[in-house]
């Protein structure tokens, strides 16, 4: 029921009357209002814009936010307002439509940041009014359009386990993934031109011997065009082959244009080869050979231009209908009227209507040949007129042809545009997200210190109430899963305090660096007993042929790793900032863990060049280093 | 005859404009007839002081009468469509269009077409707040259609029609056709005492007030405002 409607309501109840006196059965008793609320006023202050509005008016829509109770969450019992933290610009529209009952949608405002605020206050953006529904829609599919391209592209990314077929597939789609796809698919391109252009040089007329005339190169050098075909055609084989085992569904493939055009393009020459050389089918084999062109069409592979073109030729397929249509109606109708016209001076072209449509395309698209030209006054004038109208005819869909390949064409350079920003941009979250969590485990180092040890150590930063309820989670979560967080250091050279990748590792990555750092970060010369209980774990580690990851009930070394608190001195204090990749690389190591009197053995281990650890057996991808910070759940 | 000639002269004169138009290529400007297009009717209710004294409404009431009736029709009087529309919405599923019809002649005092705020709040107030005769009174203008004094079966059976109408079609038990026959048959067994097929005032008024049922609902929308 609509808006204002509801006020009404007294209305059509009062209207009722008119049906009791016709009533056979008794009425219904009516509802009584328990407490009748008298209209007031209520105050709705939207990051301290204040509204104020009937409650009735809220009221009317009882399946929102603001019309159920669920408004009550936001009341405010000192200042008797609705406290809304939300933007006060979008808000207004919101508050409108209460009262007007349209929804309207300003065209400043950010589409995505107006659906959140429809979805907060609990109203469907379908009722959004008629006069600003196309806008939003419009607003609405050309941001998903946007975000889908991010998302295509993060498809990008290689999955671990992919099988061969699945490989060799993403190859084919996308050749910049390995060097191998690259080659491919620079081969093929080659070998595309090669036949195209054997193709147009075949005809050719070469130089003439001296006993013959002027023949086609193609019938000179019969045997080196049939070599070059032929390989051409091998390769093109082997390719379409290749694709369609790789093809994640072979139907689909198969129906596809790509698939076609190639198809088209090599079926010419084993046709050929098949047939013999008979006299009536050599015409048709002829004819066949006119379908070799079609490997040009295989470079849109390999174009990106080409394949907007013809995207954009699909797209327009209604106009350049109508253009079609269009023009095939004047043709005839202008075709009918020359003829006529001409019909009766002698010796005129026009024999035909058929015949008068050469004249009236060659005459509409403006181009004139002249091998037929109208003699008679009437078909002169009838002529121009033919002329003038083509050009208005072919001018009209023109313009909606070009607009939508120039906002096709926009969409792709978009796209890359996007595409090299979001590399950059998703290094800088990558900064500021391993900003974050080296801050938790520098904190957590140093509330371990701090509870365990006693030792003062300075933080360097006070942290807030969020960072540190933040960093309680983060606990709450190793000790739960017995697992520790570790922060990977690059594989840059000496005694670089660059912290670069920080996740939530898997098991089996966790388990791979840690074996590596593990082996690696134990060097000879560790002060502290409890470095022999670590290198005798690390050894006890070697000896492990299995790599299985320490759970809490494994054996003692996994409790040994457990209850060590392994930390790499000669962390500078991290910060948030990205000053945490300024670091200088040669900073001393700072061994804040001096006594040895302590439960949880720390070890100080400097920072020493990767030394490739002794009989390493493991070969790891990723040799990587230094800094390892590895904070045990206790 | 001279119309039909008017009317041709007068199409001629159009079509001589239209080719001129044409030739010459003016831009389709704000044509004439746009001017002839009245603004929507405007129209001021009386003052509250006035209204308040005519009804029975208290002030209160009549402003948050008026704030509803000024939402939906801002131009300040309501016409047939509108009403029809606005009543509508509150039966959806069935056609409540004929019965608006009727409604709105009901409300619409002066039949000039249609109800200024003053129409409808004393209607209101007449329906609410009113004695059971007043209420009887108008329910019986309401069934009189033609304002003729007297309710003939025809007119009963056009009102049973648009209140069934007004039901659906997905009823249970299902609606039949001859329903609204009978149910106007039984009405006029009960209201036509001296069974002379129409029903008068008179009649009509004595008769609801001898039935318990029917005094009964007259009652149930007191609480309403």
């Amino acid at each position: 029921m609509a808006a204002g409607v509801a006020a009404w309501l007294p209305f059509a109840r009062a209207a009722a009357i008119g049906w009791m006196p016709v009533a056979n059965l008794p009425m219904p008793v009516a509802p009584t209002e328990k407490n009748k609320r008298q209209d007031e006023l209520i105050i709705l202050n939207v990051s301290g814009r204040r509204f104020q509005t009937w409650r009735n008016t809220l009221d009317r829509y009882p399946d929102t936010l603001l019309g159920s109770s669920e408004k009550e969450f936001f009341y405010n019992e000192e200042t008797r307002e609705y406290f809304f933290d939300r933007d006060p610009d979008v808000f207004r529209s919101i508050l409108n439509f209460y009262r007007t009952g349209k929804l309207h949608y300003p065209r400043y405002e950010c589409i995505s940041a107006y659906d959140e605020e429809l979805a907060f206050f609990g109203i469907i953006p379908e009722i959004i009014s008629d006069c600003c529904y196309e806008e939003y829609k419009d607003r609405k599919r050309e941001n998903a359009e946007r975000l889908m391209d991010d998302n295509e592209d993060n498809k990008d990314c290689k999955l671990p386990n992919m099988t061969f077929r699945e490989t060799m597939w993403r190859a084919f789609e996308n050749p910049h993934t390995s060097t191998m796809a690259l080659v491919f698919y620079y081969v093929t391109g080659f070998f595309i031109a090669v036949s195209v252009i054997t193709n147009v040089v075949e005809t050719v007329p070469c130089g003439a011997t001296p006993n013959q005339k002027d023949m086609p190169c193609g019938e000179r050098y019969t045997e080196a065009f049939f070599c070059m075909d032929t390989a051409c055609v091998m390769i093109f084989t082997v390719e379409y082959l290749m694709r369609l085992f790789a093809a994640p569904s072979r139907y689909r493939f198969i129906r596809s244009v790509m698939s076609i055009i190639d198809v088209v393009a090599i079926l010419p020459y084993y046709i050929g080869l098949v047939m013999t050389n008979n006299e009536d089918v050599s015409g048709a084999f002829v004819t066949l050979r006119v379908f070799r062109v079609f490997r040009i069409f295989k470079f849109s592979r390999h174009s990106q231009g080409l394949r907007i073109l013809g995207y954009t030729l699909k797209s327009c397929a209604s106009e350049l209908g109508f253009l079609l249509f269009s023009l095939t109606m004047a043709i005839i109708i202008f075709a009918t009227v020359m003829f006529y016209a001409e019909k009766g001076s002698t010796s005129s072209k026009f024999t035909s209507i058929p015949a008068s449509f050469w004249y009236t395309i060659v005459t509409m698209t403006t181009l004139g040949y002249g091998d037929m030209v109208p003699k008679t006054i009437a078909g002169k004038i009838f002529g121009s007129i033919c002329s003038l109208s083509g050009v208005l005819v072919i001018a009209l869909p023109v313009p909606v042809i070009v607009s939508n390949f120039s906002r096709i064409y926009h969409q792709n350079q978009r796209a890359d545009k996007r595409r090299a920003q979001k590399k950059a941009r998703l290094a800088r979250m990558r900064i500021s997200k391993t900003g974050s969590s080296s801050a938790f485990l520098h904190s957590k180092r140093n509330g371990l210190l701090n509870e365990s040890l006693e030792l003062t150590v300075r933080t360097g930063k006070t942290m807030s109430l969020l960072e540190s309820q933040h960093h309680h989670l983060l606990h709450c979560l190793e000790k739960t899963t017995v697992r520790s967080y570790q922060l990977k250091g690059p594989t840059v050279g000496v005694g670089t305090g660059i912290i670069k990748n920080h996740e939530f590792m898997d098991e089996q990555l966790y388990e791979q660096s840690y074996l590596e750092t593990a082996l690696q970060s134990y060097p000879s010369r560790s002060p502290s007993l409890s470095s022999q209980g670590l290198t005798g774990t690390c050894c006890s580690r070697r000896a492990k042929k299995s790599s299985q990851l320490p759970n809490a009930s494994a054996a003692t070394s996994g409790l040994q790793e457990l209850s060590a608190i392994n930390i790499q001195c000669g962390d500078p204090p991290l910060s948030t900032s990205r000053s945490s990749l300024n670091m200088r690389p040669d900073d001393p190591p700072r061994l804040n863990c001096q006594s040895g009197q302590i439960t949880t053995a720390i070890i100080s281990i400097p920072t020493p060049p990767a030394t490739t650890p002794d009989g390493d057996g493991h070969t790891l991808p990723n040799p990587s280093v230094q800094n390892i910070v590895k904070v045990s759940a206790l | 005859m001279s119309s039909c000639r008017k009317r041709c002269k007068k199409e001629i004169v159009k079509l001589a404009q239209y080719l001129f138009r044409l030739i010459t290529g003016t831009l389709h400007s704000d044509s004439v007839e746009d001017e002839l297009e009245l603004s929507a009717v405007r129209h001021r209710p009386e003052g509250l002081e006035q209204l308040e004294a005519q009804t029975r409404f208290s002030r209160k009431e009549l402003q948050i009468l008026y704030r509803g009736f000024k939402n939906e029709c801002p131009s300040g009087v309501v016409n047939e469509d509108t009403f029809k529309d606005i009543y509508s919405q509150f039966f959806p599923q069935g056609d409540a269009s004929t019965y608006a019809h009727f409604l709105f002649n009901a409300f619409d005092t002066d039949h000039n077409g249609s109800v200024s705020f003053e129409d409808f709040v004393m209607g209101l107030s007449i329906l609410l707040r009113g004695s059971v005769q007043e209420k009887l009174n108008w329910a019986f203008n309401l069934y009189d259609i033609n304002k003729d004094g007297y309710i003939t079966k025809e007119e009963m059976l056009d009102i049973m029609k648009a209140i069934y109408d007004m039901m659906g079609k997905c009823t249970y038990p299902i609606l039949k056709e001859e329903t609204p026959r009978q149910h106007v048959e039984i009405f006029f067994q009960k209201m036509d005492k001296n069974k002379d097929g129409v029903v008068t005032i008179d009649e009509f008024i004595d008769c609801c007030q001898n039935d318990e049922n029917i005094m009964r609902s007259m009652q149930l929308f007191e609480n309403v405002i």
